[in-house]
């Protein structure tokens, strides 16, 4: 075998597909053959490094530069500077916000230091259609040491408990005891199912697509565990057809495993055999609701049914299910691998380990983020985020996506974890993070979440079908300046009733988003309701655009611009918006050159 | 209702329709075949029209009511054909918070059309999605694979032009 001097590392995650790294990868590949390399070179296609606002990203190892926002023609002097000369190109090295300096190496930058990659370990760093990069980053030991050391379910069970993992995918119930119930229930025919929940509805999040984007078999070995520790020899993974490189990826991965022996009969030579099929999702949010998303894979409309019965004694076909999350199962070879001391040694009293987020919206750093639980969101919006940009004002964190709540800029040194985001009236969710600066309206974005939920309803049970309509509609009306100060008592009336009374998680908690900006943001509330004012002047119906006839220089592109001919004016002098007519779309002033329009 | 009953005349060819027999056949007697197999009818015909779905019910031998629920209830399925370009704005919080929503609007009022519409001509067809994934980039539009992120309103004129003149 030739000695591989040198590996590039070129993200193939979603983020930085949609910024053409295909062609960065290509770029490198004709190049590197171009300097006859490929003998020495490795081009390994990888995961999710992260920083997804930055991509297309490429590493290069040893040195482990990073360079950010590469395109195909910076391929050339990449490859000649860098890979033939050893000297690394400045120019496109990934820059923190602030200082302007670039780091070498990606555990230098503000962006990571801060991190602990658990579930993201292997994200970024082997390819993931590979089975035996897997292999070699420790990959399939722990299920190797299981079927051959033949260890009682018990104690895999007792060390999950002890490491205190909880669900990833947003109740947080402990997953040591999931699989004990799952364990302990009986079938009658000895039958029993795996399942993962790869259904991320939650807009905005995209956590688990990029585990099973940079590290699929992570989760495949931990299910197989699972089959064996419950005593299942089926599993089936649920995951949104919107995803299609996971979904091709786990396909991959999937085959890999079944030539290797180690999925199918038989697996390593031992009487334990267990399979996997994939499920696509259809685009329906409830289905990510546990009882909704085995009704799914059953081939049915996904509706939630009562509980109890629990998953675990009565699941999918009848049967016990033991149902995790993506982010849960990519935990659990690590802990088992690691031991459970070393996982309870990372966290808070109540939640153990790190936590992935997907941080997005008015936020310089997007991308994705493992922190150890408990660190607090400043560390998180400030130094890892690098604040909002453009210098505006951060205003508010939502988590939770629409069953989580809003988190105010006064609340920032809260600690991220499962009890206390419950306890300021979010929660923790699967692990959106969504960052709203001074230019975002708190009750539009309520109504936002809201009307995500009115569509998203299946429709079963009256009073999340009617009730998160009905709540839509009292939004839309403060919103279009329509509002009573008594609307917003009959507003958080309803949310209670709706909390108590729908039948499944998802209209228990479309009320929270709500509820917290209610609690947090009423000023705001209040100033749509008797001034008909919308602060952050977002609400169209309280909108007015005008003209600064100081500044307006009768250049004439906004009424050429305007769709319904509202602005009227003689050439070189200053225009005029009829108000009557404007629709409020905004393009005037985007179209200004000289800054002449105004919002109020 | 965006996804009622097409005007459309059903176009099936009698190779599409063989292909979706041979996929129902691989499924029959499976449990839970229903989603897969309006998944792979979907990507042969484009769409789920009325026809379709008799095949679908007849096949697997299951009531028509039962298909139409399923059809009906996830988001990916349509009951109607999508346009040649097929453009979807997306409504995630990531992008919403970033002004996707002034995105949908400036497409809307380009193309006079509204989310699930298609335009006359067939060219365009316009959906509201929920994050596609890509909220590094946000706001996000895509006409079939091609994503334009970072987008304003006043850049949606000039890039729709683009795909009327391919035609």
């Amino acid at each position: 075998m030739n000695h591989v001097r040198c590996h590039v590392m070129v993200c193939a995650g979603t983020g930085c597909t949609s910024s053409e790294s295909p062609k960065v990868l290509a770029a490198f590949e004709k190049e590197i053959k171009a300097h006859k390399l490929q003998d020495e070179v490795r081009i390994v296609k990888t995961g999710c490094f992260g920083l997804c606002s930055q991509g297309p990203i490429v590493m290069i190892f040893p040195e482990g530069a990073c360079y950010s926002k590469v395109t195909e023609l910076d391929v050339p002097e990449i490859v000649s500077e860098h890979i033939v000369k050893g000297r690394i190109v400045t120019r496109l090295l990934h820059m923190e916000g602030d200082e302007g300096k670039s780091a070498t190496s990606l555990s230098d930058t503000q962006f990571y230091k801060h991190q602990l990659r658990i579930a993201l370990r292997n994200c970024g760093v082997i390819n993931p259609e590979s089975i035996d990069e897997y292999l070699g980053a420790d990959g399939y030991t722990a299920l190797e040491r299981i079927l051959t050391e033949q260890t009682p379910p018990q104690e895999i069970i007792d060390c999950l408990k002890k490491s205190g993992l909880r669900g990833r995918g947003g109740a947080g119930f402990s997953t040591g005891l999931k699989w004990q119930f799952t364990h302990d229930a009986v079938s009658e025919d000895g039958v029993k199912y795996v399942c993962c929940n790869a259904d991320e509805g939650d807009p905005g999040a995209f956590m688990d697509r990029s585990v099973l984007e940079g590290d699929p078999f992570s989760v495949i070995e931990a299910m197989t565990i699972a089959g064996y520790t419950i005593g299942s020899n089926q599993g089936y993974i649920y995951i949104r057809a919107e995803y299609p490189i996971a979904v091709k990826r786990l396909e991959i991965a999937i085959g890999q495993a079944r030539k290797y022996g180690l999925l199918g009969k038989n697996i390593l030579g031992s009487d334990f055999s267990f399979d996997i099929e994939l499920r696509l999702g259809a685009g329906a949010f409830v289905c990510g609701e546990e009882t909704a998303l085995m009704t799914s894979i059953e081939g049915h409309r996904g509706e939630p049914r009562p509980r109890p019965p629990f998953p675990a004694n009565k699941g999918l076909f009848g049967k016990p299910t033991l149902l995790n999350n993506v982010e849960t199962y990519a935990n659990i070879t690590w802990i088992l691998n690691n031991g459970w001391e070393k996982f309870a040694a990372i966290g808070t009293e109540k939640s153990k380990g790190t936590k992935v987020f997907a941080l997005g919206g008015k936020i310089t750093n997007t991308g994705l983020v493992e922190i150890p639980m408990g660190t607090t969101l400043r560390t998180i919006v400030e130094d890892i985020g690098g604040g909002c940009p453009n210098g505006k004002k951060f205003k508010a964190a939502q988590t939770g996506g629409p069953s989580g709540g809003c988190i105010p800029a006064e609340l920032i040194d809260t600690p991220i974890d499962y009890d206390s985001l419950t306890a300021i009236g979010s929660m923790m969710g699967s692990g959106g993070l969504i960052v709203m600066d001074e230019d975002n309206c708190m009750v539009d974005i309520a109504k936002f979440f809201l009307e995500f939920c009115v569509d998203e309803s299946c429709g079963k049970c009256a009073p999340c079908r009617i009730g998160t309509k009905r709540l839509y509609d009292l939004l839309c009306k403060i919103t279009d300046g329509k509002g009573t100060l008594e609307d917003l008592d009959t507003i958080e009336e309803l949310c209670y009733h709706l909390k108590s009374s729908a039948l499944c998680a998802l209209g228990q908690s479309a009320p929270n988003p709500v509820l917290s900006t209610l609690r947090y943001f009423r000023d705001e509330y209040v100033a749509h309701v008797v001034e008909k004012r919308c602060p952050a002047g977002v609400c169209r119906n309280l909108l007015r655009y005008e003209i600064d006839p100081g500044k307006c220089k009768g250049c004439t592109l906004c009424a050429k611009n305007c769709p319904v001919g509202a602005i009227t004016g003689a050439v070189k002098a200053p225009h005029i918006i009829d108000q009557n007519k404007c629709i409020k779309c905004g393009l005037c002033q985007s179209n200004c050159r000289f800054d002449a329009i105004t919002k109020r | 209702m965006p996804n009622c009953k097409t005007a459309v005349p059903y176009k099936g060819t009698p190779a599409q329709e063989e292909r979706l027999r041979k996929v129902i056949e691989e499924h029959k007697g499976q449990p839970g075949a229903t989603m897969p197999v309006l998944q792979a009818a979907q990507e042969i015909f484009g769409y789920l029209p009325e026809e379709v779905q008799i095949m679908v019910a007849e096949g697997l031998d299951i009531p028509l009511s039962e298909v139409y629920g399923v059809a009906t209830f996830y988001s990916f399925f349509s009951l109607n054909p999508k346009g040649k370009y097929q453009i979807s704005v997306c409504l995630g919080t990531a992008c919403y918070v970033k002004g996707s929503a002034d995105v949908l609007s400036a497409v809307e009022q380009k193309l006079s059309i509204t989310p699930g519409g298609i335009t006359s001509d067939g060219l365009f067809s316009l959906d509201a999605c929920r994050c596609i994934g890509a909220c590094g980039l946000a706001p996000v539009m895509m006409i079939n694979d091609d994503v334009y992120g970072r987008l304003t309103p006043a850049q949606v004129g000039p890039i729709l032009d683009k795909y009327i003149k391919m035609g």
